[in-house]
């Protein structure tokens, strides 16, 4: 029998503007010793699933409207709050998202851990104690005897999320659901927290939901998966039937939105049009002013026409090189060439027209739009600063650009909080592209969208790439992206170049150590 | 956390001075001297006096000799009761006012605060609407109107309390506290139910729910340090606020403080009164502001780790 | 830049935020209510010469005070002044001292904010530096200070006034191009090369001003309420102007024989103050301004 299982469940979300069946008529189950994994985009309502089950939705807007959800013989959805009280934290524990802002910054770890004991259990508060202290060292936490009576925001992200694991495991628990557990997390670290989840997982022998977004997270760890699109589940099997026999539409457009592969070398001609030289960019941090070496001595070559991959966690300096190209951020030594001038030394008008040749995409499509100013707007803006068009022609220009990058003409008067966010992206393509640059830096450009998207994106830019012989600097964290986009690529680790070369050289023979570690990280790796 | 009290107390410092430096100045240059408005004083009265109060003096000297009376904590002689010095006026005004001032934070913060966090914990229903809704109008009845209309019900027509008078008739303090605490109240309510609802849509709350514990335990364990954090910060405000309403207050139900006692000295043109009462008023002020501050920055373990003290 | 489309068959008209805020304040009926209000007691402010029943400086002696009755709505005063007309004339300073006083303070803290958020570095640090100590001075006590030393003197009180409430408007100014600046949307003007000046008036102005129109619709009554607060006390407006703050410190003193004259100040202060309250509120959550402002 079954440790928890979902029968038509449905959950509706009232708000002004109507009606959403946010769950509608989903089904699953979860065997006890057994992960079973809840896949889909966002919107797709796996969490809001999984939340309702623990009566943890806020009600209003939601409601539950039908189903029934077995756990040991129990009906969650008809237990009463007190009821349901005694479940949560004892016999269902939770994982969640965000490591940073699900502990409390205002208590200790230590007594933030010992709370679902002490709420379900009869133990002293030193029994507890102790106990959270065995947890911390199971999770990996070094020295936990001291580290106990620390605060948060003592703790990096993949700590955080440790501590939330032990939190969780306390009260051995016999189902676990873990909400996109390692989103959040670099993706050593991500590969870290999933050996330990599966690792502890498999000792306790406690069911888990996994909840993600990414196939490719869940491709080690998952003994079942199930797909869920629009709030439905649209197919359901162990994952060698998912991964290999999918037979829905929607989850083959999932696989195949996993980026595999590499792509054909671009044409490149040797010549490098940037060549940057023992860049330096520092900033001053804190109240003492210590310098924080964000990007510390690099040199490397773009050639034209190619795609340059930089490739690093958080805190590599990889964002900080793409802006300091651009002179977004003051560069505190080293030289940027481009096409032979040294752009860290133009001023006033040189550094205008230099800034025409040379273009940014962001990674955050919410962000990176004036949200005051419609597509017409956005686009027109650097089509006539540059004189590329007349005020009369500026519309034919402006639809252009609109029909390269995908983006139906009759939304020319929309404003950006209208669009989703690929659509945001596709307008901030545009706009890149509007001054016909001959560079381009993307940062990131499709870490914020969901999968399905971010694939479109991908295959928008490469053919962009080549219909406006663009050379490109990809920055992203994600290695497969990268290998799927890249001719070369850059491997940075805390402002210093680590490994380059040829991207499927370098995916294939790693040279050095880090590099190796970056590649064994990468989940999924099998499908690639 | 004693650096950082060292250093916000170092930051006071010049701020003490400068208001001690503008005052001073301020008062000197007023136009007519203090003595001007008596008609007929024999000229050598008029010298004598001012030599007694240092007006012969050039005005630097004057104020190097204020400075050096203020490090003895010596306030000066009064302009206007001759005999008295500005110290024992303060000393007889200042009982009744900080009791009122004191009781007028107890209403602000209890009521005010209980209110918000009712409020705060069922938005968008009666038990939202009806306190917010009294806050609004603590909020846009001022303490002058507030006073007097009080009296007029609760003194006059009902008779239920007297309406003047501190500590001479029992009740006499209830209303003076709850007029001056009222509008601070209101706000402290908004203040604490923005910040609770803030903190309540917080992950960290969803986590202490998903660990089962009872709702009283999540909303006091929880929420309340951090959703009261908005209140802690405005007590520094609230305070200085509470002084200025208490010349009102002490007007109103002509209680003998501090603060009525600054009306009549800036009616009376009473100088060393005026000087000496900013100078105090303004020092508590600015110290009961870095107390505030020291609070915040305790109640935040990320402030006070950051300051070198766990 | 908005030239008719041509070639496209049919457009799809978009929404800008304005729009959306306005339909949002709309479905907000105190805030509404507060709008009309408010609209309504400016319209009369301004009308006040034309439309009051008696002239500003008619005494009745023989009349003193009387309560409401037909020829004085609102009852007279014990010089037989009508009430209504007192009040009209007083709105008329309390409202200016409200809106001139706020401007003042708007001009200085939103020129001094943005140039200190936009320059950063130690132009920032030592510009919001004298902030935080102007911040610690009691100000209270000051304006108190200065009516009694420079007399009582309109002017001076606006500049004083506005002196005061310039210090938050210049940290919600600063706070606002601060979080402006980093957002990528004006790193990708800076890139497309476009010069300061447009960037700022493109770009940072048009999505600082919802913060900033909040804020100063909710400054305007707690000018007010300082100018009342100082009159009542003696130190504001002086006879023979008159002011509500004023009509009040005169009522309060009569209220026991006359309490109308205490009641009619106080509620046109109290309406106007909750008029400009619930318009800020809803203002507030129309522009979805997050944060205190307290």
């Amino acid at each position: 029998m079954a440790l928890l299982s979902v029968n038509g469940l449905k959950v509706d979300f009232t708000t002004r503007n109507g009606v959403t069946h946010a769950v509608d008529d989903v089904s699953f189950s979860v065997e006890k010793g057994e992960i079973t994994a809840i896949i889909g985009e966002s919107g797709s309502g796996k969490s809001v699933a999984c939340y309702s089950l623990l009566g943890l939705l806020p009600m209003p807007p939601a409601s539950i409207e039908g189903g029934s959800a077995e756990f040991e013989g129990r009906d969650l959805l008809r237990m009463s709050e007190a009821e349901l009280r005694q479940v949560r934290g004892r016999d269902i524990a939770m994982i969640f998202q965000d490591p940073m802002t699900c502990l409390n910054p205002y208590m200790t770890i230590g007594n933030q851990l010992v709370e679902p004991l002490l709420c379900h259990r009869r133990i002293s508060r030193e029994e507890a104690r102790q106990r959270a202290i065995e947890l911390l060292d199971e999770v990996g936490l070094r020295d936990p005897q001291t580290t106990i009576d620390q605060y948060p925001h003592q703790f990096s992200g993949g700590m955080r999320q440790r501590v939330m694991i032990a939190m969780a495991l306390i009260n051995e628990p016999k189902l676990l659901i873990a909400d996109e557990p390692t989103t959040a997390l670099d993706v050593t670290i991500q590969a870290q927290i999933l050996r330990l989840l599966a690792d502890l997982q498999k000792r306790r022998d406690v069911g888990v939901i996994f909840i993600s977004h990414d196939l490719a997270v869940v491709a080690d760890i998952a003994d079942s998966i199930v797909v869920m699109e629009q709030g439905r589940v649209v197919e359901r099997g162990d994952r060698q039937a998912i991964f290999e026999r999918a037979e829905h539409p929607y989850t083959r457009k999932l696989l195949a939105a996993i980026p595999g592969g590499s792509k054909a070398p671009s044409a490149s001609t040797g010549e490098d049009l940037v060549q940057v030289r023992n860049l330096c960019t520092w900033f001053s941090q804190g109240k003492h002013h210590e310098s924080v070496k964000a990007v510390d001595d690099v040199s490397f070559g773009i050639r034209r026409g190619e795609i340059l991959g930089l490739v690093g966690e958080s805190g590599s300096g990889k964002s900080t090189i793409g802006r300091s190209l651009l002179r977004l951020v003051p560069v505190t030594s080293g030289e940027v060439l481009f096409d032979g001038v040294d752009v860290t030394a133009l001023e006033g008008k040189a550094l205008k027209q230099m800034r025409r040749r040379m273009q940014m995409i962001f990674q955050d499509p919410y962000a990176s739009l004036n949200p005051r100013m419609t597509v017409f707007d956005t686009l027109a803006e650097p089509l006539l600063l540059h004189g590329i068009e007349s005020r009369k022609s500026v519309e034919q220009g402006v639809l252009k650009l609109m029909d390269d990058v995908g983006l139906a003409r009759a939304f020319i008067r929309k404003y950006p909080h209208e669009f989703s966010g690929g659509q945001r992206q596709r307008i901030a393509i545009g706009r890149a592209l509007a001054t016909r640059p001959e560079f381009v830096i993307a940062d990131e450009p499709v870490s914020a969208l969901d999968v399905t998207i971010q694939a479109q994106i991908l295959e928008l830019m490469l053919a962009l790439g080549q219909e406006y012989g663009l050379t490109m600097l990809f920055v992203s964290h994600d290695l497969a992206v990268v290998r799927h986009i890249a001719d070369r690529i850059i491997v940075l680790y805390k402002g210093r170049i680590v490994e380059e070369g040829l991207a499927e050289q370098l995916f294939e023979h790693p040279k050095e150590d880090y590099t190796r570690q970056l590649l064994e990280s990468i989940p999924g790796r099998q499908l690639l | 956390m004693w650096k950082f009290i060292a250093s916000r107390l170092l930051q006071a410092v010049p701020v003490i001075l400068a208001v001690i430096t503008v005052t001073f100045f301020l008062v000197r240059i007023a136009p007519g001297g203090p003595f001007d408005s008596e008609k007929a004083v024999i000229p050598e009265v008029k010298a004598a006096l001012e030599a007694q109060y240092r007006l012969d003096q050039p005005l630097f000297q004057q104020y190097l000799a204020y400075l050096g009376d203020l490090a003895q904590g010596e306030l000066g002689p009064s302009f206007k009761y001759p005999g008295r010095s500005v110290n024992e006026l303060i000393a007889a005004g200042l009982p009744a006012t900080a009791e009122l001032g004191l009781y007028a934070l107890l209403v602000a913060v209890c009521i005010g605060g209980v209110a918000g966090v009712l409020a705060s914990l069922k938005p968008n229903t009666a038990q939202d609407y009806i306190p917010m809704s009294l806050a609004m109008i603590g909020i846009c009845m001022p303490t002058f109107l507030l006073g007097p209309l009080l009296v007029l019900l609760f003194g006059i027509q009902l008779e239920w309390l007297p309406v003047s008078g501190w500590g001479e008739m029992p009740g006499d303090k209830l209303l003076p506290s709850l007029t001056l605490g009222a509008a601070y109240a209101a706000y402290v309510a908004r203040l604490s139910r923005a910040g609770m609802l803030e903190v309540l849509s917080q992950d960290y709350i969803r986590t202490a729910r998903a660990k089962g514990l009872p709702e009283w335990q999540v909303i006091t364990r929880h929420a309340l340090r951090g959703g009261l954090m908005p209140v802690v910060t405005f007590l520094g405000p609230a305070f200085a606020g509470l002084l200025a309403g208490s010349f009102v207050v002490e007007t109103i139900f002509q209680i003998p403080g501090l603060g009525r006692f600054y009306v009549q000295a800036a009616f009376n043109r009473d100088y060393t009164m005026i000087l000496g009462t900013t100078v105090f008023l303004s020092t508590l002020i600015v110290l009961f502001n870095l107390a505030s501050d020291v609070l915040a920055a305790w109640l935040n373990p990320r402030l006070r780790s950051q300051f070198g003290e766990a | 830049m908005n030239e008719p489309i041509l070639a496209v068959g049919s457009v799809e008209q978009g929404t800008s935020l304005w729009k959306d805020a306005w339909i949002r304040l709309r479905r907000n009926r105190l805030a509404l209510f507060g709008l009309v209000l408010l609209v309504s007691f400016v319209i009369l402010a301004l009308l006040t010469p034309w439309i009051a029943p008696y002239a500003y400086d008619d005494q009745n002696l023989d009349l003193g005070a009387s309560p409401p009755s037909a020829a004085h709505w609102l009852g007279t005063d014990i010089f037989g002044r009508d009430l209504l007309t007192q009040i009209l004339y007083g709105g008329r300073i309390s409202l200016a001292v409200g809106f001139v006083a706020t401007s003042v303070a708007l001009l200085i803290g939103v020129t001094w904010g943005a140039v200190a958020g936009y320059v950063g570095g130690r132009v920032d640090a030592v510009m919001m530096r004298l902030v935080d100590i102007l911040y610690a001075l009691p100000f209270m006590i000051f304006i108190v200070l200065l009516m009694v030393v420079f007399g009582r003197n309109l002017l001076l009180l606006f500049l004083a006034i506005g002196a005061v409430e310039w210090l938050t408007m210049a940290r919600i100014m600063r706070g606002q191009v601060q979080t402006l600046r980093q957002q990528e949307f004006v790193e990708a003007a800076i890139s497309l090369g476009l010069s300061p000046v447009t960037i700022i008036w493109r770009h940072l102005v048009p999505n600082a001003l919802g913060p900033i129109i909040v804020y100063t619709t909710l400054t305007i009554p707690s000018v007010m309420l300082l100018e009342a607060f100082l009159s009542f006390l003696g130190l504001g407006v002086q006879p023979p102007q008159t002011s509500w703050g004023l009509l009040i410190s005169y009522g309060a003193e009569t209220m026991e024989e006359y309490p109308w004259l205490l009641i009619f100040p106080g509620m046109a202060l109290t309406l106007t103050l909750f008029a400009l309250n619930f318009l800020g509120d809803g203002l507030r959550d129309a522009l979805d301004v997050r944060g205190s402002t307290d």
